[in-house]
């Protein structure tokens, strides 16, 4: 046990001291890392940014159902049920006449002209119940429902489905969604190309070394005596790399943050994405040094394999 | 502690073998000196005493490790009980002189201070006391030489195989190093050792193996240089 415990350090300080010898060679490695986590994460943020987003604009459809004077509670209360008793419904709210009224009020309240209007006559606005869907898709299964003569008699007029808001919506999440959709294959792409220049550098490396590689097998050094301090070497660049690229982020937000100032581009909520990143930072920073840890010592042991191997062949 | 038995070796699909039906026995504490001219197959002999080739055909068997039964991965530790001193020395170019004879002991998972307390020791028998902290391309080819052989025996191996240590010394450090291999195997230590220097041949008068086009053409005691 004592003898493995000091092999293990030794293979670590090796590592490590090959680390400072190879400088040159650990900054190539390195940069080629850093941006590729530094894409990863950054893909990461805008993708769960845009969900958000989308959710946030989606959270606020709802449908409202306008009522007949003439329903009585009993009948009201028995269709909300029935109406919440629908698969696609996750939500509903009633609303009497005199509380839409309000809620009238209260969305129009810039508008002067139209709240003495209002208040000129007796209350027109219908009491209303918001139902609230769960898949926005899935929308004519409530229209449906609502278009059955026994549901249709109760009601005034013609429900409201937030009509242009919703194609307004259903276009931004259609978007969104090849956004999204392009991006990962992009940053996929991205990711296996950088893997394979990592992969290269590092396998360029220990070419360079193979020299010393067989001279420490014909001494007799074990297969991970060998290979150890190349894939803490690697580990090191993933580290760091992990945190140079989360480190660029950060400084990144900061920067927009000061200089855009607005809190939006577009659809991409930057005081989300910030709120997201800093909420996850530890997380996030575990993510990024433990895919570059991963890399780097995939690549190490694959590419010391071949000058570990012993002869096997009798030719 | 060496036996070869009709030991063949043939490279790729070359017609003709390196190593023709090779048979050799070695008994323990035995000083053995292997001449032959450049390509008799002098190095192919080494070379799969140390396993970094395999045997195309016959038997080998070291301090009773059967070469045919040996797993991969016990190769390292076959390796760790001989001592070699390769021709092109094959230091670790990065590592100063301490480190390179240290280094051996340190795969065996010797602690720093029995390292610290053997090295020097090591350094002094083969006189490169106040080289420890070279770097070996600071280092004469001679001195590259006595590091190489330091590292050899440091792991006090019962079986020493030099390949031409005295190739690149002149006559003064060849019998330095001569005298070291002597010393060794005056300690236990099986010596085989190749060479082209027809002086040192005929001064030892140790038994003498000679290879010519791959076979064993002469095998006597106390012999001389012929050739």
């Amino acid at each position: 046990m004592h003898r493995n415990w000091i092999t293990f350090l030794r293979i670590v300080r090796t590592g490590v001291i090959n680390f400072f010898r190879n400088a040159s060679l650990a900054v190539a490695a390195m940069a080629v890392m850093v941006v590729t986590l530094t894409i990863i994460l950054l893909s990461l943020v805008v993708n769960t940014t845009l969900s958000g987003t989308i959710k946030q604009i989606t959270d606020k459809i709802d449908v409202s159902v306008y009522l007949k004077d003439e329903v009585t509670t009993k009948q009201q209360r028995d269709f909300t049920q029935r109406l919440e008793a629908l698969p696609n419904v996750s939500s509903t709210r009633y609303l009497s006449k005199d509380e839409a009224l309000e809620a009238y009020r209260q969305e129009n309240i810039g508008n002067q002209e139209l709240l003495q209007a209002i208040n000129q006559t007796d209350n027109p606005l219908p009491a209303t119940i918001r139902v609230k869907p769960k898949d926005l898709d899935r929308v004519k299964e409530i229209q449906m429902f609502l278009n059955k003569t026994e549901n249709k008699k109760l009601q005034s007029e013609e429900p409201s489905y937030s009509g242009d808001r919703k194609e307004a919506i259903d276009k931004i999440s259609h978007a969104a969604n090849v956004l999204q959709r392009v991006g990962i294959a992009g940053i996929a792409l991205f990711a296996i190309i950088s893997v394979l220049i990592i992969f290269n550098t590092i396998q360029m490396a220990i070419f360079n070394r193979r020299d010393e590689i067989s001279i420490m097998r014909l001494l007799g050094a074990n297969t991970w005596y060998i290979r150890g301090p190349f894939v803490v070497e690697a580990v090191i660049y993933g580290v760091v790399s992990g945190l140079i690229s989360i480190g660029l982020i950060k400084a990144l937000f900061i920067a927009s943050s000061s200089t855009l100032e607005a809190s939006s581009l577009g659809l991409l909520d930057i005081g989300y994405a910030e709120r997201y990143f800093n909420n996850h930072f530890w997380i996030l920073l575990l993510i990024q040094v433990g895919i570059g840890v991963v890399i780097g010592a995939t690549s190490s042991i694959v590419a010391t394999r071949r000058y570990l191997k012993f002869k096997t062949t009798k030719k | 502690m060496i036996l070869l038995d009709r030991v063949t070796k043939v490279y790729g699909k070359s017609p003709t073998p390196a190593l023709d039906r090779i048979s050799l026995h070695v008994e323990p504490k035995e000083f053995v000196i292997v001449v032959g001219q450049s390509g008799a197959g002098k190095s192919t002999l080494l070379k799969l005493l140390t396993r970094e080739e395999r045997q195309t055909s016959g038997k080998i068997i070291i301090g009773g490790i059967d070469y045919d039964k040996l797993k991969d991965k016990n190769i390292p530790l076959l390796r760790r009980k001989i001592g070699v001193v390769f021709q092109d020395f094959k230091l670790l170019p990065n590592r100063t002189v301490f480190e390179n004879v240290a280094f051996a002991l340190e795969i065996v998972g010797m602690s720093n201070h029995e390292i610290k307390h053997t090295v020097p020791k090591v350094l002094d028998i083969v006189n490169l006391k106040g080289k420890e902290n070279s770097m070996p391309r600071e280092l004469s080819g001679g001195e590259r030489q006595r590091v190489a052989i330091a590292r050899a025996i440091v792991r006090q191996p019962k079986i020493l195989i030099a390949d031409e240590p005295t190739g690149n010394l002149d006559p003064k450090h060849a019998w330095d190093v001569i005298a070291v291999l002597e010393k060794i195997n005056r300690f236990g230590t099986t010596v085989l050792l190749t060479t082209h220097n027809q002086e040192i041949v005929n001064k030892l008068k140790r038994r003498v193996v000679t290879i010519q086009h791959g076979k064993i053409a002469s095998d006597r005691a106390h012999a001389s240089y012929k050739l």
